[in-house]
């Protein structure tokens, strides 16, 4: 035996003497991941949530979260002498006296963006192919519980430099809170520690902003992590693939060399985002005062939505008996998302309860074949899509030479008419797309070669497809095939009429050709 | 319609070799390629050691589309870039070209338990639960729920001193009959002839001696001043009183949610917020013409004292700032 083999013998009985572990990690190791590109974007999660653990924990090094009032003398000369926090002061410490860290600042913010890209991207993708059905409804909560508070982990990490534009980020913020009904000044007040922006602010969202909301993601995503391992990853239909099985490569070698390898490729890309990409330019801000205002105030995109919301809202307060109600702030700032994020964290569970299905499912749906699901996903896209557009009207206005009231008026109406259009378009799409599978199923497919029969007719000569390709276009479930049409007790009443209704509508299919009828084709 | 026959599943398609599996030179030339990359990558992190050592942390250069740019902090992201670019693809193209690619097939377990190890947890459950009595003892499980549903109490309670009680701060500014407007930023006194028809100015109340401004009071107390034509206002005669030659004072603070309305528009003499764009207009007694807020920012009226400075005439008659709960707001 040679050296090196004789030591990791050693070590691994050392280990399993004290752990009993080499039984577990003997069957691990081998594990089977089923491979797909749509698989990275999780995978993209992750990393980009490491890099931001490294970087962030870099930042820390060097920024003071405190609203102490401190005079500017660093090596940015426009602000020198300028009075300031010191939170803000060590921003620019940061970016203009510590090596390496403006770099380091914008890989954190990069990484941070990359970071929900990712999660809304995996979102969509777990969405679309039907990832989230049984077994896996407890991973998509945690994901929406995952997508919730990065939004929030966003909006507080991008306010801590305390710089005018984050400043009023926060000004909002505490709007919000203060137009809660009842509750809403002493909650603001709690807050902030007193009146707006007080000095307490910055310091306590930095220790939810490091410690208390990243130690909550890395309770979810160890749980959503470990579901992933212990129910098996969702594989998309192939030929071999089954409900039953995986089919993939190992963890060992293969995936450890394909993910860790990913991992890095992951940071490359933020780390020349960070090198390049110039992002958040706080000292083109200049400190934060409740007094001053920049022109074209913005959120990250993934706060835009919310405050295209915002901005559509009607102006709408009710007054009586001596007490105000903004609902131009609480029906679009928390009611509205509240209900979005709602029915989005609830869907699995009205889709099974739709279609009366309590099955497994490991074989991932093609979108085309799951139409309403695809269409109510297109449709949501489409409403987040408008009002991220109102987010930035003033932007697209002065680039495109619109006048803010004609986009804000288009968003208003466009928020209710375009949704409706894009599902009944999405769902026609995927029928059609059925439609053109069957075709290729049972006419094979276009070769472009013409041939000129003895008769003199010319006509192009099909190919058939692979029994892979077959199998795959075919194998999906068909509706008279899921389990018992609702009975009739299922059906009685208004909430009856209503899951009769979007059973139906979510069982419009177009039938999956089967063999017979190819042999029957062939006849002819 | 009963014997329809569907597709079957063919199974896993035959493995197919890489170019690598059959043949050494192929595999060789992989190997190569892998260990190239991790050089570069080892090259790459030399690259910003040397960069963070030989580079002034004060050299900028124009770069086009990027505009100025650090040369140091440029240099050493491209370093780092390298150095994880060529780790990452490097491991990769092991993985692709070198490791086994045939696909494995494992069969899934049902997650479920046995029927019978289910019944048995119900069963044990029920079992242990019936030691401990809870059914038979309500007094227990009674008081029990008591104590645990007011447990949680004391940390919220302990959470009170996170900040005072509003009282009436919402209702108050720095704002009284004859408190002297000053220039934000500056702090000299204005006189009516310092604006020109269609001018702006921002302007704080002048504090008493020794007292220090803070960002609280910006965040109530911003005012802005604008001069228009007399005979471009469109108003009542109270407030038209509380103008003073064409000049008209309004809280900065927006109503909808307490951005600074620092946007204004000569033409149209509109005010506009760069939040959310609620758009008020000036001649009007800013009252909303467009977007959320639900109310015109609140006038202050001005007049100009025995020094012919401008001064207040008297504080805001309504609460300035973002709505709240306890805000009246059934006059205005």
């Amino acid at each position: 035996m040679k050296r090196s083999e004789k030591a990791i013998g050693s070590v691994a009985n050392y280990v399993d003497e004290r752990t009993g572990a080499a039984k577990w990690l003997k069957k691990n190791l081998t594990k089977v991941f089923p491979d797909h590109w749509s698989f990275m974007l999780g995978e993209i999660c992750l990393y980009s949530f490491i890099i931001l653990l490294l970087s962030g924990t870099f930042l820390t090094f060097w920024f003071d979260p405190s609203q102490r009032d401190v005079v500017y003398n660093g090596a940015y000369s426009p602000l020198s002498g300028v009075s300031m926090s010191s939170a803000y002061a060590s921003t620019l410490h940061i970016s203009f006296d510590v090596r390496g860290g403006l770099l380091m600042r914008q890989i954190h913010h990069w990484a941070a963006l990359i970071f929900m890209a990712a999660i809304v991207a995996h979102l969509f993708r777990v969405f679309f192919t039907g990832a989230f059905r049984k077994p896996r409804e407890f991973n998509w909560i945690i994901g929406i519980g995952l997508l919730t508070f990065g939004i929030v982990e966003g909006f507080l990490g991008y306010s801590l430099p305390d710089d005018l534009l984050s400043g009023t980020g926060i000004r909002i913020a505490e709007a919000i809170i203060q137009a809660l009904p009842v509750v809403g000044s002493y909650l603001a007040f709690f807050a902030f520690g007193g009146p707006f922006p007080g000095t307490a602010f910055i310091p306590r969202i930095f220790i939810v902003h490091v410690l208390i909301l990243p130690g909550l993601f890395l309770a979810l995503i160890t749980i959503h992590l470990m579901l992933v391992w212990y129910q098996k990853h969702t594989q998309f239909p192939g030929p071999g693939r089954t409900e039953k099985n995986v089919v993939g490569y190992p963890l060992m070698p293969v995936y450890m060399a394909k993910a860790g390898g990913f991992f890095f490729i992951v940071f490359s890309v933020t780390a020349f985002l960070g090198a390049v990409a110039s992002i958040n330019p706080i000292w083109l801000y200049g400190p934060y005062t409740p007094g001053q205002i920049s022109a074209g105030s913005q959120p990250d995109w993934y706060m835009g939505w919310l405050d295209g919301l915002v901005r559509m809202a009607p102006p709408l307060e009710t007054h009586a008996f001596g007490h105000t109600i903004s609902w131009n702030i609480l029906l679009p700032g928390l009611i509205l998302p509240g209900i979005l994020f709602t029915g989005m964290a609830l869907y699995p569970f009205i889709e099974s309860w739709v279609t009366g299905d309590k099955r497994e499912h490991h074989l991932l749906d093609r979108p085309r074949n799951a139409p309403n699901r695809t269409a109510l996903g297109a449709m949501s896209i489409a409403f987040m899509i408008i009002s991220l557009v109102n987010g930035g009207n003033d932007i697209i206005a002065t680039h495109f030479h619109l006048t803010i009231n004609g986009i804000m008026w288009f968003t208003r109406i466009g928020l209710f008419i375009v949704p409706p259009i894009v599902f009944i378009i999405t769902k026609r799409i995927c029928l059609s797309l059925q439609r053109a599978d069957r075709d290729l199923v049972l006419h094979g497919k276009e070769t472009g070669r013409l041939v000129m029969l003895p008769s003199g007719e010319m006509v192009e000569v099909h190919e058939q497809l692979t029994d892979a390709q077959k199998w795959t276009l075919t194998q999906h479930q068909q509706p008279d095939a899921l389990p018992a049409p609702l009975p009739e007790s299922a059906t009685r009443g208004l909430k009856g009429k209503l899951r009769k209704r979007m059973n139906q509508a979510h069982a419009i299919q177009i039938p999956a050709p089967t063999l017979s009828e190819l042999k029957e084709l062939d006849h002819h | 319609m009963s014997s329809i026959e569907r597709f079957q599943n063919p199974g896993l398609p035959e493995h197919v070799h890489r170019k690598a599996d059959t043949d050494p030179k192929a595999a060789k030339r992989a190997e190569q390629q892998v260990a190239i990359l991790f050089l570069l990558s080892a090259l790459g992190t030399v690259g910003t050691i040397a960069a963070y050592i030989y580079i002034r942390s004060d050299l900028y250069v124009y770069i086009p589309i990027l505009g100025s740019t650090n040369v140091q902090q440029m240099s050493l992201g491209i370093g780092l870039t390298v150095a994880t670019l060529c780790i990452g693809l490097g491991a990769i193209q092991w993985a692709k070209k070198l490791m086994p690619d045939t696909e494995v097939i494992q069969e899934r377990h049902e997650l479920r338990s046995e029927d019978q190890d289910r019944a048995d947890f119900v069963e044990t459950f029920k079992e242990r639960g019936g030691e401990a009595g809870i059914a038979r003892r309500p007094l227990i499980k009674r008081t029990l729920g008591i104590a645990l549903g007011v447990v949680g109490l004391s940390p919220l309670v302990l959470l009170r001193d996170l900040g005072p009680m509003p009282k009436k701060y919402f209702e108050t500014t720095n704002w009284t009959a004859g408190t002297r407007l000053v220039l934000d930023p500056g702090g000299a006194y204005i006189k009516p002839s310092d604006l020109e028809v269609g001018a702006v100015a921002q302007v704080l109340p002048e504090l008493p001696k020794g007292t220090e401004r803070t960002l609280e009071n910006v965040g109530k107390d911003a005012v802005l001043l604008i001069r228009l034509r007399p005979e471009d206002f469109n108003l009542d005669a109270e407030r038209l009183s509380w103008t003073y030659n064409g000049i008209i004072a309004f809280s900065k603070i927006c109503t909808h949610m307490g951005c600074a309305v620092a946007l204004y528009e000569q033409q149209t003499h509109h005010l506009l917020c760069p939040c959310h764009q609620s758009t008020f207009d000036v001649t009007r007694a800013a009252k909303v013409v467009f977007g959320p807020a639900a109310r015109p920012l609140p006038q202050l009226a001005i007049s100009v004292d025995a020094g012919g400075y401008l001064v207040a005439k008297q504080g805001f008659t309504v609460p300035v700032g973002p709505s709240y709960w306890e805000r009246n707001s059934s006059n205005g």
